[in-house]
Parts: C-alpha cells; structure tokens; sequence
C-alpha cells in the first residue's frame, strides 16, 4: 500500500449507499397482486361530451391492476427503495459516465412551453424549440469540430446506424459500393452489431500491448472494401489512442471514412475534438457527457454530427437559421430520410442544452480535466492492490483485472462486484472491455469528490484483503446486505418467465 | 459556471501533487500536441443555473402562438392535432412517483440485487403490454413506434429469411419513413400496399405476380386515418397462406374499446406508448411497445426481463436471454439496441396502473365520443365531407372547400391546434382512386384539403363546439 496517494488526510468519507439495509429486504408483491376487483385510481376531466360509443361491444378488457391511488403510490414508492442510483451514491459504471444530473435541468424539462408542444406543430408555433434546436446543433459542432448535426436519433446505438448509413450515402455518392467497417477489439458491442444492420461486414482490428489499436493489423485490414473505422477514444481501456491522426489519415486515403464514438467525449472537452483528430462522423451519448438522466437506462438522445461536405446526406428535416432570425425545417438534400418519426428525444436534448449553456466553454474543460483527475487519482490509489493490464495512466476511465484472483482462488471480476454491493457502492462495469481478462472498468466522472473516492479505495482495498483472507470463500456469498441476494441467471434465461403469470 | 463539481482548489493540488503532475494540462501528455485546441472552443462561457432557466424560458415563449406571446400566458393552443402523438390527460401522480430520482438516476440494471426496483416495475410494463397486445411475451420496452416497427420487421427477417416486407399504406407515414431509412444498408425491400376507401388493398396486391413472398405483413388497427379497417378479419389467413409474419400496429388507449392485436392473429404487436401518460414534448422521448407469440422468444430484440430467484429462493428479477444482445453476439445480434426507454416504461406501467381496466374502457369511449361527437358537428357544415366510409376511434379525415393550411391558420387565431394537413399528393400515394370517392381534382375540392382530426378524452364539449364554430367561420 505504500504507493497510495496521500491526500486520506482530507475531510470525512462519503459516497457510498450507507442505507443499503433500508432497501428492503422482504418482497414486494407485483402490482397485479395488490389488485381488487372494482377498485379504482383514475378519476378523469369533466368534458360534458355525451358518451356516443356502442353500448357493449363484447371486448374483453385486458386484466390491468385495479389498485387505490395510495396502494399505487406506496408499491412504487417501496420499488425505489430497492434500487440503487447516483443521487443515492457512486456509481463508477465504466463507459457509462454516471455523472451528477443537475436538478435545474428538471426544471426545464417541466416546462410547459415545450413539454406541451405537439411535434407536428406548425413551424410558426415552435419557433422556440427551433432555435433551440438550432444552437444545440452550433453548441455540439463547437465541441466535437463537426459542421453540421442531426438530432433524431434517439439514442446512441441509433445514432451509429444513422452515422454509417451516411457514410454508405457518401460512397454511394461516389459510385463505390463498400462493404467492410473496422472495428477495434476493444470496441463496443453496439458498434459490430450496428455495422451489420446498417449493411456491412464487420472486420475486427487487434489491440497492440499498449492497449490502442494495432497499427500493423489496421493496415492489413484496409482495402478499397473498407468502408469506415468506428473508433472511440480515449478507446475503452481509457487510453488515448496515440496513432489517432494516422489511423484517420490511413483511413481516408484508402477512401474510407473515420467515425468516432462518442461514448467516451467526457474525457477531452475543450483539450481537443474528433474534428481535430481527423474524424468524419461523429455520435454524442447526451446521457454520458452532457448529464442527461439516464432514467434506469433510457430514455438517452444520440445526436450524429458530420464535417463540411457530409451535411447533405444528414437525416432530417432540420431546423437552420433563417438570415431573418427565424427557424425552418429543411430537408438536406440528399438525405438518408428520417431515421426518427418527429424531432428526436426533445425533452432529453433540452437538458443537454441546458447542460452546455450552465458549464459553458469554460465549465466543459473543467469537467473534463477533473474526470481524468478524479479517474488517475484512483487508478493509482488501487494499483497497488489490483492488477493494471494497460499502462500506469489513464483518461477518464480505467481498467483493472481481477485475473489473479482467479487464478489463485476463482474469484471473478463479477465477485468482486457483488462484495462492492455490500459496502455500498455500485460496481464498475464487469467483463468489458472483451481484451482484458476478469476486467473492472472503472469511470469516477467529474462529479464525485475526493472523499468518496477515498471511501471507494478502502472498499476495494478491504475487499482485496478479504479474498486473500478467507481463500475467496467471502467472495461467493457476497451479496449479502442487498434486498435480494446473487440470482440464478441460468436459470432466469433456460426456463424464461417473463410475464406475470395470468390471475386465475 | 456551473458548481456541479466538487473539488476544492486545495484538493486539486493534493491529488495533482499524488499524480506527481504540476498542473491539470499534464494529465493530458497522452493526447499528441498537434491535435491540442489552442484557444478552447468557440462557445460562450458558463452561466448559473437561475439564468440558464431564465433563458430557455425566453426561448420557450416562442413556442406558443403569437397572439400570446409576452402576454403571461404560459399554456399552449388547445391540440385536435394527432397523426401519432396525442393530448392525452396526465394524472399529477404518474409524473410524480416516475420523476422520483431512483428511477430517473440509474443506469442499465446490470447489477441486479441492487436494481430490483427498475426490474420489478419492468416486469410489470412487459405484463401489462402482452395483455394489452393480447400477446403472450414483451420486451422491456423500445424508442418509439417507429422503432418498434423496424426491429418487429428484423424479427421477421431474421425468422423467415426473406427480404420482402408488405406495409399498408394505413401505417403511419414517418414510421413508414423511418423504417425505410433504417433498412437502406441492407437488401431488404418494402412495399407498400395502397389502401381502397381507408381499408388495405390486399387484393390488389395478392394479384400483382411480380411480387416475391414477404417476410411480414404489416397493418395498423386504428390506421393512421384514425380507420378500423374492414378485412382485419381476413389479414391472419393471408400472412398464413404467404408464409408471413402478421405485425399489427395499434393504439393501446383503444384496447378498451376494440380487439387487441392478438385477437387479430399477430404474430408481432407494435405501437406508440406516448399515450400512456407521457406528455407531447415536442416528440420525444416516447415509448416503443413490442410484443409476441412465444415462438419469437429467442429474437426478441432488445431488454427482455425475467423472473428467477435467489440463492435463498427468494423472487428476484434480472435482464435474461442477455445471449441475443449486441454486447455479447456483436456482429451477429439482429438488434443494435442498448439503452431503451426505461423511464418512460416505468411512466406507461404506473399510468396503466392507475387506469385500471375501467379507466381504460372509460378513456377509450371518451376519446370515440368526442371524435364522434366532433365529426357531426364538422360535417353539418356545407362543403365538409368524410375521406372515407369505415367507421372510425378517435381520429378522422375530413376533406374541406378550402385549403388546410388556411384553415389552420384561422383556427391557431382562435386558438387552436386544428388538425394536421395531409397533401394531396400523400393521399394519392395511400389511396387508390375509386368511382365513388375521387380525391382528383376535379372533385371540386381545392387541392390540399385533407385535415387530419383527433379528439382525446381531455376535450371539453366547451372546446369541441368551439372549435366547431371557428371552423365553420373559417370556411365560410
């Protein structure tokens, strides 16, 4: 332990859940079990409009609950507190950016001139969400150096497939019919899985020793096949990818195109952008960098941005600037078509915005700086106790592996996760990335303070003692303080139930 | 700037000093100097909170109609405009218990002993959702209907290995068009099938040879015309006979007054979710449903949920068939998604629950009602017509003397959101002519004089009536 950072002497612990033994332990029944025949919780607007539907039309009326507005209330209330958050603790999800989502921005998004608005409004009438629109646009393109983005897609798998289909538009464009994108090792699993619904053969680029990508199969790999690479970076290890300027270069003059995925923005705002590193199309997760909730795991927006001479093929309409300050819908002009029916995730967008304008240009480096601050203080603060795959510093995530400890005595990166659980906190991500064996892939974000990851350090450091300790015996009862204990997953998935059984 | 973090100068200098760095730009030696921003980006710099709110108010004013600008009032025209997304009431308990930060901060429940609560209400939506469809299985919800649509029609491709997809032009039409942005990479094919009256031409299409069998059929129940189509009977013998998956779009609110999808045979149920005590929001985000028959299990695309129990044989609930999803097959998953619309899931469970089976009924004859109620009203006026002839739910085209757009313009004077325009040229393609009911020109009707209506249960007979009169005014 002698190489932990010394900053311990600073204020009290925080972060973690201590009110995990509050999260109930018994069982809450399902909804459908608090139902009784006849009971009711809607009451609804008098209109005074005379009912003129058929009297009985013999439709079978589909068994919904039939609950009091209180039963309501305390069911769901009650399933809140079996659920771990980031307003209740830290939640160092690696590649997920759990940041701190600022209460200001629920706010905005109650706001009843845009909550209200009807997507189908006349243009006249949302002037307001249009220019709104129309400086996120400006605000996103400043940040990754793009020149042009669409905001339809609704989240950021959506936004790859929006991404590659603009790049097929492009090739097209040309006369060429590519079939092949690239795709590091380290990549995730979005990324195959949109290349091949977007049209296109997945070939996979190894990862080097230093954790990038590997410069010798890039360059076996291309051909006048190749599409498009789908990089992220920092890649997913946390390291920054040191050949990104050749790789793009490569890339464009075997006639491809570069896509960055946006996963990983939070660790270079205002350090530099795709734009920079010689990216064509670019992806955004609102819900990583720009603090958008991610709601238990969506909603999320995936804005697509593309550089100068990529514009016209972008999904729309768009809403642009008028030289009159107005806004209007345009449709680029050879566009993919729409790849959303209205406007994209409205109301997710509007904290974005609300995000970008609080933190400004000022604020975004900021918050970027301090996520590698926050990431390199604990990768050195545990890499003493955990084994480091990849290099001595990071971006703003990093990975470890837990391949010792299961060597020695089959304790998994998972295992280690579930003894997390019991101190309070929630696990990185396990078991990705896929080329770092028993991976622990661990993302701190801007927003947690030293003293949390103070308390992080010792958790993980206890846990550590207690595998060696007790021969990894400890480690396979964990979770033991959780409302429900380790679940047969097996089990879940050979015999799948996954509706509530009918009532009888 | 904004406070949102939490370190103090001092304890930057500590950690830096741990780091053995001098100043913060040293943790960035990894990112080669060439590509370095030299002068930052070009956005103007940080703002508190309070003025952030204060000027996206500003910017929100415009949203309303201009008549009300800077008058104070801050609510927006009253909405007769549906086309897929409708002014549905939203009871303050549905917002206030899924606005609660637990659901609303969690991530993904990977982690499942510590995400019980977002599995639990999951599991609850998936239940809720196969019995609105009437169908046995559900995932765990999709962006939108649209999305929906598009990984229903993958399924169908993925099951039957074929490349053709039948939609009726009853289906709505940025669906349609999201779908066949979607699927532009691959060799996949869709057709669209044209309606007579407001009812799919399956005839027409089952006597042109050149067509290969499709992998789906697809229909909307009501249809975009707001139509309950006439053949809905014969649709299922159809898809058997081809060899076809049966995908049926409908619209939950009116399961409790029409068939649901099941009924129908689908093999895939789709819709939009918005419904179900999500606001308008300008579009997004929504809520795609999915469900199907048991056979389809193992292709379901995206987050399904499952019962299992713990190690000490309690109930518990986790993500299951993970083996279909893109983290795991990659190249090979026939879906790409990962985040879904979870938030707005737990919204449509907690709503449905608050509805009950009743309040369905009492919304869904609420919604027929005013729309019925509206249509007599409408087509008293001289010059004011019915598009079609199949009875209707909530929704209706009329066709006008005068142009929508002129028409919407009076009517957003008086206040209102009067419908949503549909050109000619948008019919014609949906709709094939018949002796009975040209929409050619010379029916004597301008050109653009087709105007989508929707009536929800939130309309007042006040608001209906009045919207009426204006109506009237305005074509007269």
């Amino acid at each position: 332990m002698t190489d932990r950072p010394s900053a311990s002497v600073y204020g009290t612990y925080g972060g973690s859940a201590a009110s995990t033994p509050l999260m109930g332990g018994s069982e809450e029944p399902l909804i459908f079990s608090l139902s009784s025949p006849g009971r009711r919780a809607f009451q609804l607007p008098s209109t005074g409009v005379p009912d003129l539907a058929p009297d009985d039309n013999n439709v079978e009326l589909p068994a919904l609950p039939e609950v009091s507005e209180r039963d309501l209330v305390g069911h769901y209330t009650r399933l809140t507190h079996r659920q771990y958050s980031v307003d209740l603790g830290f939640y160092p999800l690696g590649s997920c950016t759990m940041k701190y989502n600022p209460k200001a921005f629920d706010e905005v998004a109650e706001m009843p001139l845009l909550k209200d608005v009807h997507p189908l409004i006349s243009a006249q009438f949302s002037q307001g969400w249009m220019e709104i629109m129309w400086t996120l646009d400006r605000a996103l393109c400043a940040i990754t150096g793009m020149s042009a983005f669409t905001l339809q897609p609704p989240a950021g798998a959506a936004g790859e497939l929006t991404g590659l289909l603009v790049a097929g538009a492009y090739h097209r464009s040309l006369g060429e019919h590519r079939t092949v994108v690239l795709v590091p090792e380290s990549a995730h699993g979005t990324n195959p899985a949109s290349a091949t619904l977007a049209g296109y053969r997945t070939v996979t680029v190894a990862t080097d020793s230093d954790g990038c990508v590997d410069m010798a199969s890039l360059e076996s790999s291309l051909s006048e096949d190749v599409a498009a690479i789908m990089l992220t970076n920092p890649n997913t290890i946390g390291i920054f990818e040191k050949d990104v300027v050749e790789i793009c270069r490569l890339l464009h003059e075997a006639g491809a195109l570069a896509y960055y995925d946006g996963a990983n923005l939070n660790a270079i705002m205002g350090i530099t952008t795709p734009g920079k590193m010689g990216f064509d199309i670019v992806h955004l997760n609102t819900h990583k960098t720009f603090a958008t909730p991610h709601g238990g795991g969506g909603p999320g927006a995936g804005p697509v941005g593309v550089r100068a001479g990529l514009e016209q093929y972008l999904p729309g309409p768009r809403p642009v600037l008028n030289e009159d300050g107005t806004c209007q819908w345009k449709m680029p002009d050879h566009s993919i078509g729409r790849v959303h029916s209205y406007n994209g995730n409205a109301m997710v967008l509007i904290r974005a915005f609300a995000y970008i304008l609080s933190n400004g240009s000022d604020g975004l480096k900021k918050v970027s700086q301090t996520a590698l601050l926050n990431a390199n203080w604990l990768l050195k603060a545990l890499s003493g106790t955990y084994e480091v795959p990849y290099g001595s510093s990071c971006m703003h995530e990093f990975v470890l592996s837990a391949s010792t400890f299961k060597r020695r005595y089959g304790v998994k990166a998972q295992d280690i996760a579930k003894m997390l659980l019991d101190r309070g906190f929630h696990p990185p991500t396990v078991s990705f990335p896929l080329v770092v064996d028993e991976a622990l892939m661990i993302e701190p974000t801007e927003t947690e303070s030293l003293q949390t990851l103070q308390a992080f350090t010792s958790a993980m450091v206890e846990i550590a003692s207690e595998i060696e300790a007790t021969k990894g015996a400890s480690a396979k009862a964990a979770p033991e303080r959780t409302p429900v204990g380790r679940i047969d997953e097996a089990q879940a998935a050979r015999h799948p139930i996954v509706t509530a059984v009918p009532r009888t | 700037m904004s406070t949102y973090i939490p370190h103090t100068e001092d304890e930057i200098s500590v950690m830096l000093s741990d780091l053995c760095c001098k100043s913060l730009d040293d943790l960035y030696a990894a990112v080669p100097s060439e590509i370095l921003l030299e002068e930052g980006f070009d956005l103007p710099m940080g703002i508190s909170e309070a003025d952030v709110v204060k000027r996206i108010r500003e910017l929100a004013a415009a949203n309303s109609y201009g008549g009300y600008a800077g008058t104070g009032i801050d609510h927006s025209l009253v909405c007769f405009a549906g086309g897929g997304a409708y002014d549905h009431y939203v009871p303050p308990v549905v917002s206030s218990l899924a606005s609660r930060s637990e659901f609303v901060t969690s991530y993904t429940p990977y982690q499942s002993e510590v995400s019980q609560g977002v599995l639990q209400a999951l599991f609850e939506y998936q239940t809720m959702v196969s019995r609105l469809s009437g169908l046995p299985i559900a995932n765990a919800s999709l962006y939108d209907g649209a999305s929906s649509l598009y990984e229903a029609v993958n399924m169908a491709i993925s099951y039957t290995g074929r490349h053709d997809v039948w939609i009726s032009c009853g289906v709505n039409p940025r669906w349609r068009s999201v779908l066949e942005t979607l699927v532009s990479g691959r060799d996949i094919r869709v057709h669209p099938i044209k309606l007579r009256g407001a009812s799919t031409d399956w005839d027409a299409v089952l006597s042109s040879p050149d067509l290969s069998p499709p992998a789906a059929i697809v229909v909307a129940y009501p249809n975009y015309f707001g139509a309950l189509e006439n053949d809905m009977e014969r649709v299922k013998g159809l898809a058997v006979n081809l060899g076809a998956l049966l995908i049926v779009a409908f619209d939950p609110i009116s399961i409790g007054m029409l068939p649901t999808p099941g009924h129908y045979g689908a093999d895939i149920a789709v819709a939009e979710g918005q419904s179900l005590g999500i606001g308008l929001s300008f579009g997004g985000p929504y809520l795609g449903l999915l469900s199907c028959r048991e056979e389809y299990m193992r292709i379901i695309p995206g987050r399904v949920i499952g019962e299992s129990v713990d190690g000490n044989a309690k109930r518990a609930y986790t993500m299951t068939l993970r083996t279909r999803e893109q983290d795991i097959r990659r190249e090979r998953a026939t879906s790409n998604v990962c985040t879904n619309q979870t938030l707005m899931a737990i919204t449509a469970t907690i709503y449905l629950s608050w509805l009950g089976p009743a309040g369905l009924k009492e919304v869904s004859r609420r919604c027929y009602s005013g729309a019925h109620y509206l249509q007599g009203l409408l087509c008293a006026i001289d010059g004011v017509e019915p598009l079609y002839d199949e009875p209707f739910f909530n929704e209706l085209v009329l066709r006008l003397p005068i142009s929508s757009e002129a028409l919407l313009t009076r009517l957003a004077d008086d206040g209102f959101i009067g419908g949503i325009a549909l050109d000619d040229e948008y019919v014609q393609e949906c709709i094939s002519s018949s002796q009975d009911m040209s929409i050619t020109s010379d029916s004597g009707h301008p050109t653009g004089a087709n105007l989508l209506i929707a009536v929800t249960e939130k309309r007042t007979i006040q608001e209906i009536e009045s919207y009426a009169s204006s109506f009237e005014k305005a074509i007269r």
